[in-house]
């Protein structure tokens, strides 16, 4: 019988451990995806965040370095640095790249560090539970924001994707989600794209991924892809941020 | 090659390019800024990349992928940037990844001063970060010295897959002393198949210190603490001055040994059998040329630049013997020649307890 599908080359066999209705296993898929149509698996080196994304590396059959939390864009760069011919990228969440790692990020992206870096946005904690996240929308419930995300208390959502923009060694940047299929198709289209920027020695690229969290936000998986829709994209409006040079929007 | 001129912190940036690093991550912070500076000017020179990071913290972290990408790589800063630091090194010696990290000492905690000091030993040889892991650490007491085990620094961190660090200080750092390069040729490091490279034709390569399997990381600790065991038997340098009869004998590194060393001469001048154990690793600590003077010397009197650090493993080393005395000038200040004789006497003449 004729195999139409199958694991992407790039992917293990590993059972992944992500929670039942979280799309962090389709992200990893598309990142498969990708580096196989690239033809770049034996050219890439991954670089793992601190979060729910930390066992990335069992699931991506590439070199890889677990990097300490938010520092995943300093790692990269020193492996970029040694290997300049090499597709050097970071998986890393929302509290990893918009909280604790926001220096790194930054200034990667201001020195057009000719890295990718994929951005797990599902705006909240959930390896360490469900707290707070620089991504929690206003009102959000988390476990340290029990009434809900305010304002006037604790501030407002970290938009990372329209800072890196305006920063000049940014090449590309953009923000997908991956809560329906056509949603899916996009991003993949877009995280290739960033791939190309840095094959092409473009500077800087980033992808920032709208991705669910059903246990952590309390809801089934059904639920938790329209909680996404509804909550998430009005406050993190998809859609590319810049492109070749020019800042979008 | 002959002897030339030149300040500590030059010197230990063209040491290092003779050992073979390749890679300089850091951050500006006084009084170690002419390494960087040394660096940015020598690095591409040599085919090379110095690059000035936003922080220690990237710095270091920069450090942890160039040395898993396969480079010798190094770092460099002062008190409160190796504190900020330590995370990374922790990473890298729970990852087992080759690096050198110079700390050029400065007065502490906090903010403290930019003076010389010897306060950050406990940070050094203990650790320093969250976890149980050693560095190797070198205390130099000279130029030269510095030059010397900077080149033996980046063989040792990869015969050992070990962070090593060059414990100086602010004068250290800042005095110029004629030094001589024995290294001629620019050194290579080893084959290194565990390294980043783009898995071609073998499996994947993975730099973690991550074993979330409790048996799993039980036996890491286990293969680490085999591996320190080994330096331990190996690696521990110090030099002798004048002991072999010493009725008092002195203990102290890098600056402060110098001093001491100038104390003895004075003392046996006027007819006191004192000498010196100076270490030159801090960690493995030299601790049977300590023991064995406890056999004859009837007290020990250790000197540093802090309120006494170096001082608890020389008690270890001494193991209840012999009395071992702390004299110690802290906050930037050092110790002088007659401070410290007058504390050699002040012991010998109250008669060893």
């Amino acid at each position: 019988m004729e195999k139409v599908f199958t694991r992407p080359k790039s992917m293990t066999d590993k059972p992944m451990h992500f929670c039942p209705g979280c799309t962090h296993g389709v992200i990893q898929r598309l990142v498969a995806e990708v580096i196989d149509e690239l033809g770049i698996q034996e050219d890439t080196i991954a670089v793992g965040p601190v979060g729910c994304a930390v066992f990335c590396y069992d699931y991506w059959d590439v070199d890889f370095h677990q990097a300490s939390h938010g520092r995943a864009p300093a790692v990269a760069t020193g492996v970029k640095r040694v290997h300049p011919d090499k597709v050097v990228f970071t998986l890393q969440g929302d509290g990893d790249i918009a909280a604790i790692g926001t220096t790194e990020i930054i200034h990667a992206a201001a020195r057009g560090e000719k890295i990718t870096c994929l951005f797990v946005n599902n705006s909240i904690y959930g390896m360490t539970g469900g707290q707070m996240a620089p991504t929690s929308v206003l009102s959000q419930k988390t476990t340290t924001t029990p009434a809900g995300r305010d304002k006037n208390q604790i501030g407002y959502p970290v938009k990372l994707t329209e800072m890196l923009a305006v920063l000049d060694g940014t090449a590309y940047c953009a923000r997908v989600s991956v809560h329906n299929p056509a949603n899916i198709l996009k991003a993949k289209e877009v995280i290739r794209k960033a791939f190309e920027v840095q094959l092409n020695k473009e500077g800087f690229s980033l992808v920032e991924i709208l991705s669910t969290c059903p246990t952590n936000w309390g809801l089934p998986p059904v639920e938790a892809v329209k909680w996404l829709e509804n909550n998430m994209i009005p406050c993190f409006p998809l859609g590319e941020y810049k492109v070749a040079g020019e800042v979008q929007r | 090659m002959g002897k030339v001129l030149m300040k500590g912190n030059e010197a230990v940036a063209e040491a290092a390019v003779l050992g073979g690093c390749k890679y300089f991550f850091g951050y500006p912070i006084t009084p170690q800024n002419e390494i960087p500076e040394y660096m940015a000017r020598r690095l591409p020179e040599v085919g090379g990349t110095f690059l000035q990071a936003e922080s220690e913290i990237s710095a270091i972290n920069m450090v942890f992928g160039a040395s898993g990408s396969g480079a010798r790589v190094m770092t460099s800063s002062s008190g409160p940037g190796i504190s900020l630091k330590q995370e990374g090194i922790s990473y890298l010696a729970g990852a087992e990844l080759p690096c050198v990290i110079v700390n050029m000492v400065r007065g502490g905690p906090g903010l403290g001063n930019i003076g010389p000091a010897q306060s950050d030993y406990f940070q050094a040889t203990r650790g320093g970060g969250h976890g149980d892991y050693r560095l190797i650490v070198f205390g130099p007491a000279s130029v030269q010295e510095l030059v010397d085990v900077t080149i033996e620094a980046f063989e040792l961190a990869d015969r050992y897959r070990s962070p090593v660090m060059i414990l100086g200080d602010g004068i250290l750092g800042q005095m110029m002393e004629p030094v001589e390069f024995k290294t001629a040729k620019i050194k290579e490091g080893p084959d290194k198949p565990w390294a980043t490279t783009g898995a071609k034709g073998r499996k994947r390569n993975l730099i973690t210190s991550l074993y979330i399997v409790p048996e799993e990381l039980e036996k890491h600790c286990l293969k680490l603490k085999a591996k320190y065991d080994e330096i331990s038997a190996n690696e521990k340098r110090y030099e002798s001055y004048f002991t072999d009869d010493a009725e008092i004998v002195l203990a102290a590194y890098g600056t402060t040994a110098r001093i001491c060393k100038a104390v003895v001469d004075r003392a046996r001048e006027d007819g006191i059998k004192a000498g010196l154990i100076r270490p030159v690793t801090l960690w493995p600590f030299p601790d049977r040329p300590f023991n064995e003077a406890a056999d004859y010397a009837r007290a020990f009197l250790t000197v540093e630049m802090s309120n006494g650090q170096m001082v608890d493993d020389v008690r270890l080393a001494v193991n209840g013997k012999k009395p071992v005395y702390f004299y110690g000038r802290t906050g930037g200040i050092v110790p002088s020649k007659a401070e410290i004789y007058a504390e050699v006497r002040k012991i010998l003449e109250g008669g060893a307890r």
